[in-house]
């Protein structure tokens, strides 16, 4: 165990100097360095950088060396300060504006992760032991349908039945006697409120692969020798079909979680800017329609990272509940 | 292990009585691969009717041209923000006829928040005919120059908005119509590009094993573990916005592929993995067989029915992914159309209240394709998948 949590972190550190290779790559894209569209930037709000200031970013940013030593600039401030470079259109650090919002966006990923898993294992497990049943051909259709129509979609009609039918104009995780509040049970209690319609609009997405692969899973087990001879001691089935087959079929569950992961991540991206609320994904979005690259090569690295670590943790409980994948990725399996 | 599940087929199965069970048996060892694969799946009716559906939208998209009254960027000024018009059966009483036709309008606009009110103007009535002139030339396929269209009014400066209008006055339905060809071309081509790249990685990965699978592996990884939404939205947005259409147009196509073909990669591995062990390979190998001819001769035949349904599953998830790119207003841009693109006017619930059709047409155009094509896809894993049991 110890091994393979060795060799996994390992290749998750790999893993994450890539895609800080790729983030990096993403700043550079757009033409003219930074200094220049900050200088631009300034002008037009009719400031003026002055010579020190720009030598000082040169520096800072390492612009007038080649690439590598401009990526070993962003990486060493971003490891040693945690500095993630300059933001010219909040005219802030991006580590505070990333800060701001990673919260909530966590929040909402970790909400809609939570709903994914809970709703595709209810459904899952109830479809399989009533396969063919009017129930599964409903579900399974729902989940379809959720797979087809694009969370977008999914938010501005909600958005639009909030407002036509009820009133309400829907953005924002909290409602307007709560913006400004102190933390308070109640400011918790309506911040939830709001977060459980965006939270489930990202989960449609992800559940009907989670939902296929459980029902499939759970009815190769359904028929196991073992569960008829448990039927035959004459086990309550509710009681059977917990202890035996669901657990058997947990295993490929809790390996697509980590998979599940970027596709809620993106999902956040999308329906948060549809619904305006205050996380990573208008900001995300702003920052690339603007060319705020700085801050968005950060949120992109910082995404890709929890990626990564989320689906390591889901790896490693994975392990930790089934021997056969500790023995697999050491090869002494096949 | 991860198994597929028939999602509705397998029961029709147990209609067999154990008789006609054997003769079916003795008359497909005789059948190719292919005609097994296509019973099997003519048993999945929702497939079989998403295989016409998708079948339907691909005709549409050829023969958008002929379909949609109106060019895709024709406008008439006098009726921005139309609501869906009906067509009625009736006979104006004018020596015109029996037949179908539309509703002529009158408007006011509210002088304080500049809104048009429509009311339909029941003496006002405009005849639909059929392959009627239109005055709008095209190419019929590239063969010859016609101006004949499906279906239109016969005056063509009367208002024909079956589905609508948008604040230009444009036609939502011809503009649907027209974005099939590009939302449904994007994920045709981008999943061949993907399939070039899935099949070359994952059979290299699957049938050398080793360091190269390892390396590969850590490589499809990697690609998925970075949320793709996002790493789209950067790499769309580094996108030169000086750049033609058409050259947008691949580039978008590029980027969807660059990304997405690391399932493609996984599911042809794992199928690798169990073929390369298979007797007729290892015979084939010991023969003295070439690599590459192993591979290409003996490996890849037996992946096709995966492959097919794969790049089935894999086309809904790029147009999907098309769509939500142009719709932030990363991808593609007008006045190409695009379901996306069409979708970017639906950017508000301001306008959305005002216009729902703007967010119900392109939409459901969006819904019934990708549907379609998930449905269709399944249907041919489990076709391709007698034993459901296939390694990934």
């Amino acid at each position: 165990m110890i091994q393979y949590t060795l060799r996994r972190l390992g290749w998750s550190l790999l893993t994450i100097w890539l895609i800080s290779i790729v983030c990096f790559f993403i700043i550079q894209a757009p033409p003219g360095d930074f200094v220049s569209v900050l200088m631009a930037q300034a002008e037009e709000d009719g400031r003026r950088l002055s010579a020190a200031q720009i030598e000082v970013l040169r520096e800072r940013y390492a612009l007038d060396q080649p690439w590598y030593a401009q990526y070993w600039a962003w990486m060493s401030g971003i490891i040693t300060q945690g500095d993630f470079g300059y933001s010219f259109r909040w005219n802030r650090p991006a580590t505070e504006v990333i800060m701001e919002y990673l919260p909530f966006t966590l929040l909402l990923a970790g909400g809609s992760m939570f709903l994914t898993w809970i709703i595709a294992f209810a459904i899952g497990i109830y479809t399989a032991v009533k396969r063919y049943s009017i129930g599964d051909y409903f579900f399974t259709f729902l989940g379809f349908i959720g797979l087809s129509v694009p969370n977008f979609v999914l938010a501005l009609v909600f958005m639009y039945i909030a407002f036509a039918h009820f009133g309400m104009t829907v953005g924002g995780l909290f409602s307007p006697e709560y913006v400004e509040a102190d933390w308070s049970v109640a400011r918790v209690m309506d911040l939830l409120q709001n977060l459980a319609i965006p939270a489930l609009i990202i989960a449609t997405a992800g559940t009907a692969g989670l939902i296929r692969i459980t029902r499939a899973n759970l009815s190769d087990e359904l028929v196991q020798p073992y569960v008829v001879a448990a039927r035959a001691r004459g086990q309550k089935e509710n009681v059977l079909l917990m202890r035996y087959p669901v657990r058997a079929a947990m295993n490929p569950f809790i390996s697509t979680i980590g998979y599940a992961i970027p596709s809620v991540i993106s999902g956040e991206v999308i329906v948060s800017s549809v619904l305006s609320l205050p996380t990573t994904g208008p900001v995300l979005l702003g920052a690339l329609r603007n060319q705020d690259m700085y801050l968005a090569g950060s949120f992109l690295l910082i995404l890709g990272v929890l990626t990564v670590v989320g689906t390591v943790i889901s790896d490693l409980i994975l392990a930790w509940a089934d021997p056969r994948v500790r023995r697999q990725h050491s090869g002494a399996a096949q | 292990m991860i198994s597929k599940l028939p999602l509705i087929g397998r029961k029709h199965r147990s209609r067999n009585t154990p008789e006609t069970d054997a003769a079916v048996d003795e008359a497909s060892a005789q059948r190719s691969s292919v005609s097994l694969t296509w019973r099997r799946f003519k048993r999945h009716k929702l497939a079989l009717v998403s295989l016409w559906i998708v079948i339907g939208v691909y005709l549409i998209a050829i023969f958008a041209d002929l379909i949609a009254p109106r060019p895709a960027g024709d406008y008439n000024a006098d009726y921005p923000l139309l609501p869906p018009q009906s067509m009625t059966l009736t006979d104006p009483g004018d020596g015109r006829g029996f037949g179908l036709y539309v509703h002529g309008y009158t408007q006011e606009i509210d002088e304080v928040s500049w809104n048009r009110y429509y009311t339909e103007d029941p003496d006002e009535l405009h005849r639909i005919e059929f392959f009627v002139n239109s005055g709008h030339d095209y190419e019929f396929l590239g063969l010859f120059t016609t101006d004949r269209k499906l279906f239109a009014p016969a005056d063509p400066d009367a208002p024909f908005f079956l589905m609508g209008s948008d604040s230009n006055g444009r036609d939502i339905f011809s503009r649907v119509i027209y974005g099939t060809q590009v939302s449904m071309s994007i994920g045709l081509i981008g999943v061949v590009l993907s399939l070039v790249i899935g099949i070359a990685l994952g059979a290299a990965a699957g049938f050398f094993r080793g360091v190269v699978d390892t390396v590969i592996q850590r490589i499809t990884e990697l690609f998925m573990s970075i949320p793709s939404i996002p790493l789209w939205m950067a790499l769309a947005a580094a996108i030169p916005r000086e750049w033609g259409p058409l050259t947008i147009y691949f580039a978008i196509t590029v980027l969807l592929s660059l990304i997405g073909w690391t399932s493609l990669a996984r599911e042809v591995r794992g199928r690798v993995l169990t073929l390369r062990s298979e007797d007729y390979v290892v015979a084939a190998r010991l023969d003295g067989a070439s690599r590459v001819r192993v591979i290409r001769r003996h490996i890849l035949p037996g992946l096709t029915s995966h492959i097919i349904a794969s790049v089935t599953l894999a086309v809904p998830a790029m147009i999907l992914a098309e769509t939500s790119l142009s719709f932030l207003g990363l991808g593609l841009q007008p006045p190409v159309v695009s379901w996306g693109v069409l979708l970017q006017e639906a950017q508000n619930i301001r306008s959305v209240i005002t216009a729902p059709w703007l967010l119900i047409v392109p939409s459901t155009a969006v819904v019934i394709a990708t549907l379609a094509l998930n449905f269709l896809g399944d249907g041919l894993r489990d076709a391709a998948d007698p034993y459901g049991g296939a390694t990934r």
